[in-house]
């Protein structure tokens, strides 16, 4: 035990995801030596992160203003909506700048363990930007584990009546792998996504 | 196959121990709680990833040790491969392949394939059906790895969906609103009971052949020893798994009202039963000790013949089973046990091995195992 705030700030920082006692009281010890003004600047992006970060109104994303960059953007398709579990999927498929289209955040996935039912995920929100008929096509990119299928099944069947296109991101073998090192469910799934060859 | 080193770092009550082994049969003698089980215990956790006498690995680690080591050397067919793995209660373990480490513990699963005999295995016959359940599928994963993916999706899957039942029973409330979830587990519980229940029923299809007539060489004068796979619901006569699935779905919604009372999954892999019969008397409450006795061992000898016949011998360890038997039953066992590639036996003293087993000899004492010429 440490005295009074030093102690006070391990503890805290051991509330954080990923950061056990040891790392704690590392970064609280890097802190201490660290110039005020570098800790000034911490503490001022946490408190400003807090009050100034918010939700995109539409699609759930993080973001700066009431919309997020990606749904004021205009030259983004307003056709294609693509659904994922949490705004770093976002990122991710942001990065492979396949996709054109917008989002939307789900904030998760059902999981009756964890407590998490549709109603607390943003499905609501996601039926009220189909309403007008804007949309034709919905991708459902919620991760490819039980809890994500159970998810995009969900989904598929809620959808059904609206006569959308829905699709489900594909899962099977990762681009540059070896296919013996491929584990035996993901093979399997490979074989069940498997499409025809144009040539 | 054959295990021809052992090495045990911090494993039980070991701190360190190096056992050379051979193939045919080695006993291991010794006075019980000087460690002997544990010699074995340890490479039936190689093959399995379990312990056969409990259920968690913290029991696993030396007391005051952080983790255990278990190395084992295996001979197939002359080709020889270390496998190392290590016990980290509460953390993942980590598994090692001819010093290199590998991505999943569970694909060094099926390196080493081992049948077990125990006094445990009594409970096959006369315990919950948990245990027969238990059985099916620890057999099901040592023929085909994979299988403890699929067990485990099952498991996933039925906590999710208990999970739910629970909560709205407990609640009884927006019954209607679980409704459409409810619908969606139950398709990916059936799709993942399917597969599971589709190869349990033809293992059992398998088994039957060789466990009547195990069975019959055992205990000769006694009745016919069958079973059947009774299904929490109603199966056709098939193992395809979609049409399964969809029996499963319609079990499922035939019970949904029950369940949403009850708040458990009352239909699936996990309701099920192997129920053992002795001619036209089911076996659990009406076999005699030693009848109990024999089913148990007739059902672990038609495991290894299948395991053989899969891939060749299995290697076999008898846990101080034959002081459990009379010595009708230990010669019959003997007789059909001598000619596998490898036994392993325990034993507190060496005169419960029968002559035809005489082999090699280590006697363990306080955790440290000697060799005796």
């Amino acid at each position: 035990m440490y005295e009074g705030v030093v102690q006070r700030l391990i503890d805290e920082l051991g509330l954080l995801p990923g950061v056990g006692p040891k790392s704690a009281q590392r970064i609280a010890f890097h802190v201490l030596a660290a110039d005020p003004v570098d800790v000034k600047r911490l503490a001022h992006v946490l408190l400003e992160v807090k009050e100034k970060v918010r939700f995109c109104r539409i699609c759930g994303n993080v973001a700066a203003e009431e919309e997020c960059r990606i749904c004021r953007d205009p030259r983004r398709d307003p056709h294609v909506i693509c659904v994922v579990e949490e705004s770093k999927d976002v990122v991710a498929i942001e990065k492979t700048r396949e996709f054109r289209g917008r989002y939307h955040v789900l904030g998760g996935a059902i999981s009756p363990i964890e407590g998490v039912g549709p109603d607390d995920l943003r499905i609501r929100e996601l039926m009220t930007r189909l309403a007008d008929g804007e949309v034709t096509e919905l991708i459902l990119a919620t991760d490819p584990n039980l809890e994500g299928e159970a998810t995009a099944t969900y989904l598929a069947r809620l959808l059904k009546p609206m006569g959308l296109k829905v699709t489900r991101l594909a899962s099977g073998l990762p681009v540059g792998g070896d296919l013996e090192y491929a584990d035996e469910v993901t093979l399997g799934r490979a074989f069940e996504g498997r499409r025809l060859l144009d040539v | 196959m054959h295990v021809a080193h052992l090495s045990l770092t911090d494993f039980r009550s070991y701190a360190e121990v190096e056992l050379p082994l051979e193939p045919g049969v080695t006993a291991l003698v010794g006075p019980n709680g000087h460690g002997k089980t544990n010699l074995i215990e340890a490479i039936g956790y190689v093959a399995t990833h379990g312990s056969h006498r409990v259920a968690s690995d913290a029991p696993l680690v030396r007391h005051g040790a952080a983790r255990a080591i278990v190395r084992a050397a295996i001979v197939h067919e002359d080709r020889r491969a270390l496998v190392e793995l290590e016990i980290n209660p509460g953390r993942a373990n980590r598994a090692r392949l001819n010093r290199s480490p590998v991505p999943r513990p569970r694909d060094v699963l099926g390196m080493l394939r081992t049948v077990l005999f125990a006094p445990e295995d009594l409970a096959m016959v006369k315990g919950d059906p948990a245990e027969r359940r238990r059985f099916l599928d620890d057999l099901l994963v040592a023929r085909a790895p994979r299988f403890a993916g699929v067990r485990a999706d099952y498991e996933r899957v039925l906590k999710q969906r208990n999970a739910l039942l629970r909560s709205a029973a407990k609640s009884g409330r927006t019954r209607a609103g679980a409704l459409p979830t409810l619908d969606v587990w139950d398709s990916h519980l059936s799709r993942a009971g399917a597969e599971l229940l589709g190869a349990r029923l033809e293992l059992v299809a398998a088994l039957r052949p060789l466990v009547a007539t195990a069975y019959s060489a055992l205990a000769p004068s006694s009745g016919a020893a069958e079973f059947d796979y009774k299904c929490s619901t109603e199966l056709p006569d098939t193992t395809d798994r979609e049409v399964l699935a969809a029996a499963l779905q319609a079990g499922l919604a035939a019970v949904r009202s029950n369940e949403l009372e009850r708040g458990i999954t009352l239909v699936g892999p996990h309701r099920d039963e192997l129920a053992l019969r002795l001619g036209p008397l089911p076996a659990r409450g009406y076999a005699s000790h030693g009848e109990s006795w024999s089913y148990a061992l007739a059902l672990r000898l038609a495991a290894y013949e299948l395991l053989r016949a899969d891939a060749g011998d299995p290697v076999l360890i008898l846990d101080d089973v034959f002081a459990e038997l009379d010595t009708q039953r230990r010669a019959r066992l003997a007789d059909f046990v001598a000619p596998a590639e490898q036994v392993l036996i325990t034993a507190a003293v060496p005169e419960d091995v029968p002559p035809r087993l005489a082999g090699a000899r280590y006697d363990i004492t306080e955790a440290t195992a000697t060799r005796t010429p």
